[in-house]
């Protein structure tokens, strides 16, 4: 399985403003004023995959995902 | 009767229903009401019946195609492509009518339900036999239920569609007419969207394939799968062809529901509702998603995507709101903006946080209380595009088009004077809902 291209995403109903996100992976992920995860929507550089596969096992609500290019259709924003 | 869908009765012969006339979907019969099964048919003919020939209902779907019909429920996505998602999903598709019309200020579906009930049942029955559906549900709002229970059950005595209609009464709230929330209150009595994707169109209702079309847009394609693709096409521009509805409130002689060849200018449009009853200062286009516009540089525009994109606005669900001069649009914004944010479905974090401090500090602007647009554009900056469904994003259009026209105003407030010298109300806000 290979994780070039992955984006990831916030499941923004599941995702309820831990914020565990944010601590384990500030290059990508940024806190709103809520404290909701803001998600760049760009691709996950090689260097930190690993980072942000620990951001998503530690994920107490599931909300945050891995986006292969295969995973996603025309119409996903 | 042909029912090829590639040669179509010649609508010349119609009465009402010539080839580059309006109206359409709205007859008009002296007394009102909705028109009965036999007022119908003499008006619009049969329906094409495709039934199970594939190769027919692909030469119907390819004339929706050719037609340029796109939904008019706002969002103006092509009928064609939907049909065709839905119609190649493994599962039995099955197939939503959306007349749940849950914005305040619109009534075009409403009226569109009341006055002619068969067409938008035509275009679903039409709709599910081109996608090989077997039922369709048909959702409305409560004030039309009786009108279309009555011409439902007529319907069934008189005529077999093939089709099961099953009609229901939409979700009571702003965000029940959004496609996942429509899918959802019919699947489980629960009027709020669901994270996509996956998309109604290959995992909707119960897992199915589903097709969610607005009623107007199934009108129209009730009369394209008549008259064809030319028939159609002779109304409205090139690239968006056809007629719309649209719904003219505020400060104009004659408000209520009108139908308009798609790029009609502006100032036309207000005409057919007697024009401006007093100065007008701006233009509400499109609905409570849409966009605000000065008066006087939209009145010769013409009322498509194309002709509005220089506002950067749309005709989205076919709202135009007049506001006069003398009426405050920071107020008003205010308002809607308050309404917005009660009527977030409270799912996700961005949405149910944002919009409320917006709505607050929007309330604080237009009161001049304080004076914080820069904290007001970083909220919506925060809050666009962050939601499982677009409601966030569509109150910050509204809201960034107020900051944008009503610029000066704002200035203005900051220096304690307001323009406005009555209260706000031309966008009518329902009473809140309790908590």
């Amino acid at each position: 399985m290979t994780s070039a291209g992955a984006r990831l995403r916030v499941d923004p109903i599941a995702c309820d403003g831990r914020g565990l996100c944010a601590e384990v992976l500030p290059e990508l992920i940024t806190l709103d004023d809520w404290g909701f995860p803001i998600v760049g929507d760009g691709e996950v550089p090689p260097g930190l995959v690993a980072a942000a596969g620990e951001a998503i096992r530690l994920c107490p609500l599931l909300a945050l995902r891995l986006d292969r290019p295969r995973d996603r259709r025309a119409w996903t924003r | 009767m042909n029912t090829t869908g590639t040669r179509y009765r010649e609508a010349d012969g119609e009465p009402g229903l010539r080839v580059g006339r309006l109206p359409r979907l709205l007859p008009q019969r002296p007394g009102g009401g909705p028109a009965s099964w036999a007022e119908h048919r003499a008006r619009y003919g049969a329906l094409p019946a495709p039934g199970d020939d594939e190769r027919c209902r692909d030469r119907l779907i390819a004339e929706v195609g050719r037609s340029g019909l796109t939904g008019r429920g706002g969002a103006s996505f092509p009928t064609a492509r939907k049909l065709r998602a839905v119609a190649a999903g493994r599962d039995a598709p099955v197939v939503i009518a959306n007349g749940t019309e849950g914005e305040p200020a619109s009534a075009k579906d409403k009226v569109l339900l009341a006055r002619e009930p068969h067409l938008v049942l035509d275009g679903a029955v039409l709709a599910a036999h081109l996608v090989g559906a077997r039922q369709a549900f048909v959702v409305v709002h409560e004030a039309v239920r009786e009108i279309v229970d009555r011409a439902a059950a007529e319907r069934r005595q008189v005529h077999r569609d093939g089709i099961r209609l099953k009609i229901r009464t939409g979700a009571d709230r702003f965000v029940g007419g959004e496609a996942s929330a429509l899918v959802n209150w019919v699947g489980n009595g629960i009027p709020l969207p669901t994270a996509t994707p996956p998309r109604a169109s290959e995992h909707g209702l119960h897992g199915r394939p589903t097709l969610v079309q607005n009623v107007e847009t199934l009108a129209h394609l009730a009369l394209i799968g008549r008259y064809g693709a030319d028939w159609f096409r002779s109304l409205g521009t090139p690239a968006e062809p056809g007629s719309m509805l649209v719904t003219l409130i505020g400060e104009v002689h004659r408000p209520g529901v009108y139908e308009v060849g798609i790029g009609q200018p502006v100032g036309e449009i207000l005409e057919l509702a007697g024009g401006p009853a007093a100065p007008l200062g701006a233009l509400l286009i499109g609905g409570y998603f849409g966009t605000w516009a000065g008066a006087e540089a939209a009145w010769p525009l013409p009322f498509s995507a194309d002709g509005l994109s220089a506002l950067g606005a749309s005709p989205g669900a076919g709202l135009i709101a007049a506001l006069p001069a003398d009426s405050c649009g920071l107020a008003e914004t205010a308002r809607v903006a308050r309404y917005l944010a009660g009527e977030s479905a409270g799912q996700c974090g961005p949405c149910v946080f944002g919009l409320d401090a917006i709505a607050g500090a929007l309330a604080d602007l237009a009161g001049g209380r304080s004076f914080r647009p820069d904290l007001l554009r970083r909220w919506m900056g925060q809050v666009d595009g962050r939601g499982a469904c677009h409601h966030p994003d569509g109150a910050v259009r509204l809201i960034r088009s107020a900051l944008r026209v009503f610029g000066a105003e704002i200035d203005r407030h900051a220096q304690g004077w307001c323009c406005g010298s009555r209260p706000p109300g031309v966008l009518p806000v329902p009473p809140r809902r309790r908590p």
